[in-house]
Formats: C-alpha cells, sequence, structure tokens
C-alpha cells in the first residue's frame, strides 16, 4: 500500500473507530464519575453515570456506534516525514466519504444557508483538519475527533479587557457553563483557549476539549491552577450529569493559551459532551497502520 | 418510583409522574426533529397519523434502507430538544400529544403548556444511542422520506429506557431547579 493509500484507508478507519469506541482515558473518568455520584449520595447522577457506562458496554459488546450524532469529522495530522499536503487532505476526505457511505453513517453535512445536505459528511471546508508539523518523527500521526453538534453548540468566545484579567476569565468559562446547562451532554471536557487572536483562542479552546487527554495536566505552571480551579468551581455549580443534578458537570478542564496582545485578553470555550469521541493512528512511509488502543 | 407505562398514554398516566420518577416505555414512539416540526407547524401540514396520547421521540436516526423499502435501524438516539421548543406546546395543545422525549430539556412556555393540557417531558441519557437502539424493536413506518434522517418515523418499542421525569405536569421543570441552585452557587463563588 502507497503512504497515500494507506492515509484514506486510516481515514475511513479511524472515523468508524472514534464513534463506537470510548478513549480508555475517558472510560477512566466515567467510570470515575459514577464512583463520585455514588459517593456524594446523588441518585439521578448516578442513574444517568450507570446507563451511559451500560450504553459503551453495549456499543463494546455489539460493535456499534456509541450516539446517533456521527458529527462533522475533524482530524489532526502530525506530519512527520516529507508528504504532498494537498494529496494527503485530499484522502482524509475520502476515507470520511468512504466510512460514510459503507457504513452508512448517518450525514450531517449541509450547506449552511440552503440546509441542502452534501450526503458524504464532507464538504467545502470539511473535513476539518489541522496540520501540525514534527520534522524528523520519520511517521504520520492522524488523530480523528469527529465532533457532535450538541456540545458544539455550546461554543463561546468573548475578547474580554486586560483589565478584567483572570478574574474575568474565570467568571466568563462559568456563565458558559451556566449557560450551557444539560445541552452539550454533561459531563463534559471543558477545552479553554486563552489569549492569542480571536481565531487562535477558538482554536486552542478546540485542542483543549477534543485532543488533550483526561489526565493530562497544562506544563504551564498558572494555566494548570486555573485549570484545577475551574474544575472544582464548575462540579461545585451540580449541574451534573445530562444536566439533572449531581456531583460531576465535567470530568476535566483543560486550558491552552497563547501569548496576546497587551491590550486583548480572549478567551474561548468548547465543549466536548462525555463521549470524549477520538481515535488515533500511526502510519509509516512505507504506508503501514498502526492503530492506537 | 419507576413506572412501566404503554401507549397511548392517557391523561393520568402522565399526571402522576413526579420529577425523577423513571419510566420504561412500551408500545409506540413517533420519531421528529427540526425539519419534521418546520413542516407541520410552519408549512401547516398535518403530521400523518394521530398523535393523541403519544410518545415524541426528538431523534435524527442512522438507518440502511433495504432493497424493498423499509429501514434497518442503525443507531437510534436523542437530540437536544431545547432546539424545538417552540413547537412542543403545539404538539401537546392541537395534536394531544402527552410526552416528549428528548435530552437537555424544554424551556418555560413548554412547561406551562405541560401543567395546562397534561404533559410530561422524559429525559434519555444523551449519546445512549447504542442502548436506546437495542429497545427499538422495528422501524414500523416512515412518511416525508423526503427530509431524511428528520422524516416522520413511527417506531415500535420494548422497555424503552430508563427515562427520567424531568418536567412534570404540574409545573415543575428539573432542569430550571438545577439551573436556579447552580446560579445561585457561581453567585457565591
Amino acid at each position: 500500500m502507497t503512504i497515500y493509500d494507506a492515509i484514506e484507508t486510516a481515514a475511513c478507519e479511524l472515523y468508524l473507530r472514534a464513534l463506537k469506541d470510548i478513549p480508555p482515558d475517558v472510560r477512566t473518568a466515567l467510570a470515575g464519575a459514577l464512583e463520585n455520584e455514588q459517593s456524594a449520595g446523588e441518585r439521578t447522577g448516578e442513574q444517568v453515570m450507570f446507563t451511559i457506562l451500560e450504553n459503551i458496554r453495549i456499543a463494546d459488546e455489539q460493535d456499534t456506534l456509541v450516539c446517533q450524532d456521527t458529527g462533522l469529522p475533524v482530524i489532526k495530522a502530525v506530519i512527520g516525514l516529507p508528504l504532498d499536503v494537498a494529496e494527503l487532505e485530499l484522502r482524509l476526505r475520502k476515507g470520511c466519504e468512504r466510512a460514510t457511505l459503507s457504513y452508512p453513517l448517518r450525514s450531517n453535512t449541509v450547506h449552511p444557508l440552503t440546509r441542502r445536505h452534501t450526503g458524504t459528511n464532507t464538504g467545502h471546508g470539511i473535513p476539518v483538519v489541522k496540520f501540525e508539523f514534527a520534522p524528523g518523527l520519520g511517521r504520520l500521526e492522524l488523530i480523528m475527533a469527529p465532533k457532535g453538534s450538541g456540545s458544539e453548540n455550546m461554543s463561546f468566545l468573548k475578547m474580554l479587557t486586560p483589565a478584567e484579567g483572570a478574574k474575568g476569565v474565570k467568571k466568563f468559562v462559568l456563565q458558559c457553563i451556566f449557560e450551557s446547562g444539560a445541552k452539550p451532554c454533561p459531563p463534559v471536557i471543558v477545552g479553554v483557549g486563552l489569549g492569542g487572536t480571536s481565531d487562535v483562542a477558538m482554536q486552542l479552546a478546540k485542542e483543549a476539549s477534543m485532543f488533550r487527554k483526561i489526565g493530562t495536566v497544562s506544563p504551564d505552571p498558572d494555566a494548570r491552577a486555573l485549570e484545577r480551579e475551574l474544575l472544582d468551581k464548575i462540579n461545585q455549580t451540580g449541574i451534573g450529569p445530562q444536566g439533572l443534578g449531581g456531583a460531576t458537570t465535567a470530568l476535566a478542564v483543560h486550558v491552552e493559551w497563547a501569548h496576546t496582545h497587551i491590550s486583548q485578553n480572549p478567551v474561548a470555550v468548547n465543549i466536548q459532551c462525555w463521549r470524549g469521541e477520538r481515535a488515533e493512528a500511526s502510519i509509516s512511509a512505507d504506508g503501514e497502520i498502526a492503530y492506537a488502543i | 418510583m419507576q413506572y412501566r407505562l404503554t401507549t397511548p398514554l392517557t391523561e393520568a398516566d402522565v399526571r402522576q409522574l413526579r420529577l425523577e420518577d423513571t419510566v420504561l416505555l412500551n408500545g409506540v414512539m413517533f420519531g421528529i426533529r427540526d425539519a419534521t416540526q418546520i413542516r407541520i407547524f410552519d408549512e401547516g401540514i398535518a403530521p400523518p397519523d394521530d398523535l393523541t396520547g403519544a410518545v415524541c421521540l426528538h431523534t435524527a436516526p442512522g438507518v440502511r434502507k433495504k432493497p424493498d423499502g423499509t429501514y434497518e435501524k442503525l443507531s437510534i438516539g436523542t437530540t437536544t430538544s431545547a432546539r424545538m421548543d417552540r413547537f412542543a406546546p403545539g404538539l401537546l395543545e392541537k395534536y394531544g400529544v402527552r410526552a416528549i422525549a428528548g435530552k437537555g430539556g424544554l424551556l418555560e412556555g413548554s412547561v406551562a403548556a405541560m401543567e395546562r393540557f397534561g404533559g410530561v417531558y422524559l429525559a434519555i441519557v444523551g449519546g445512549a444511542a447504542a442502548l436506546t437502539t437495542l429497545q427499538i424493536e422495528a422501524i414500523e413506518k416512515v412518511w416525508w422520506e423526503d427530509l431524511m434522517p428528520e422524516c416522520f418515523w413511527k417506531f415500535r418499542v420494548k422497555d424503552f429506557g430508563p427515562l427520567i421525569v424531568a418536567i412534570d405536569a404540574h409545573g415543575n421543570s428539573l432542569y430550571k431547579e438545577i439551573q436556579q441552585r447552580a446560579a445561585e452557587r457561581i453567585r457565591a463563588m
């Protein structure tokens, strides 16, 4: 197999895997959430978490989709060997189309004005492909994270003033969680993007919610402290699993940041639902695919 | 309390339910979504089947069309109900729907309509489509296929749930209670 054929095959397989198989870090966090609800004596929260874990068990057993929302495909490509990037992007798109038509997956992609369906889960600007470059890595890494609409509709950006400072950031994130309530399918993964320009803040928030694994912490001590404080406060709101009340509103808070302008204080929030869908593969120069378990 | 109810539901069936009760449903559920209700309410086209005592499910399923024209279920879950909030009172008042099942809840106007006409909102665990797909025994009928996947679907269900009563027929909303409590807690932080 050429590397480009391998890319197409992997994109197809990763789309299906991401929708069927919950990542190990998310499974651990969900199991922890059930224990949380039990020890807090939250009966409805416990019932919801039990149903979520039961659902994952059935999806494993039947090799079926966890959720009906097949999302918009979002792919991160970490390029660590010489590649034709245009061909890479084309093959990723073809892989998504193949998965959609062969399974068949529900197609969600429509024109934003006419609402006309493309039928393939691809289209103008879709899949969303994020390129990263890792010279010397010697392989291509693909991370597929199809994004469902319940959580993506809960996306927020605010250009705070510098005077509002870190306090303003915390207040804004809590406000976002409050406004989102039950809608993004809690317990959620909260991605916070700080700094940069407005578009960078949103991208950082998405990196934080979709691609960071639960259990990882920011290498920056201030960002790490913010992650801890926000997680604690978000869970104190009592919104709970599915917004029906309970101890676990968020499984994790991830903060990603960039430097920004002296007169700017951008903060973006992107939320990921409890399933935290994500699947990864590594492809060698001769087209050998290794899927992460 | 846990209840096992069979469709069509009566007013008494739903009036007895209280917040956080759980329900297992048997019988028929109708699948509707944004486009389905735009057709009913904005375009004024009557639903193709009788909705008296019905349970409507906010969904757009993943299906496979078989050579005989019927549909095989692949993934039938639910979606965020709040997007379709403005249609809920009409479903109850005009068509006699007794329960709406979905995720994330409905707003004030719908809560009032449920109290007035005798209806409840039943919360499904969002994202739990693997489970709910198993509990749907068959896709009995499909109308308005031009809206695929947002058609008007008729499902036969067996012990569908557990559904959590999140808006009752007495003006109470679990979402509202939880949100009020969250607002107070955030203010105090």
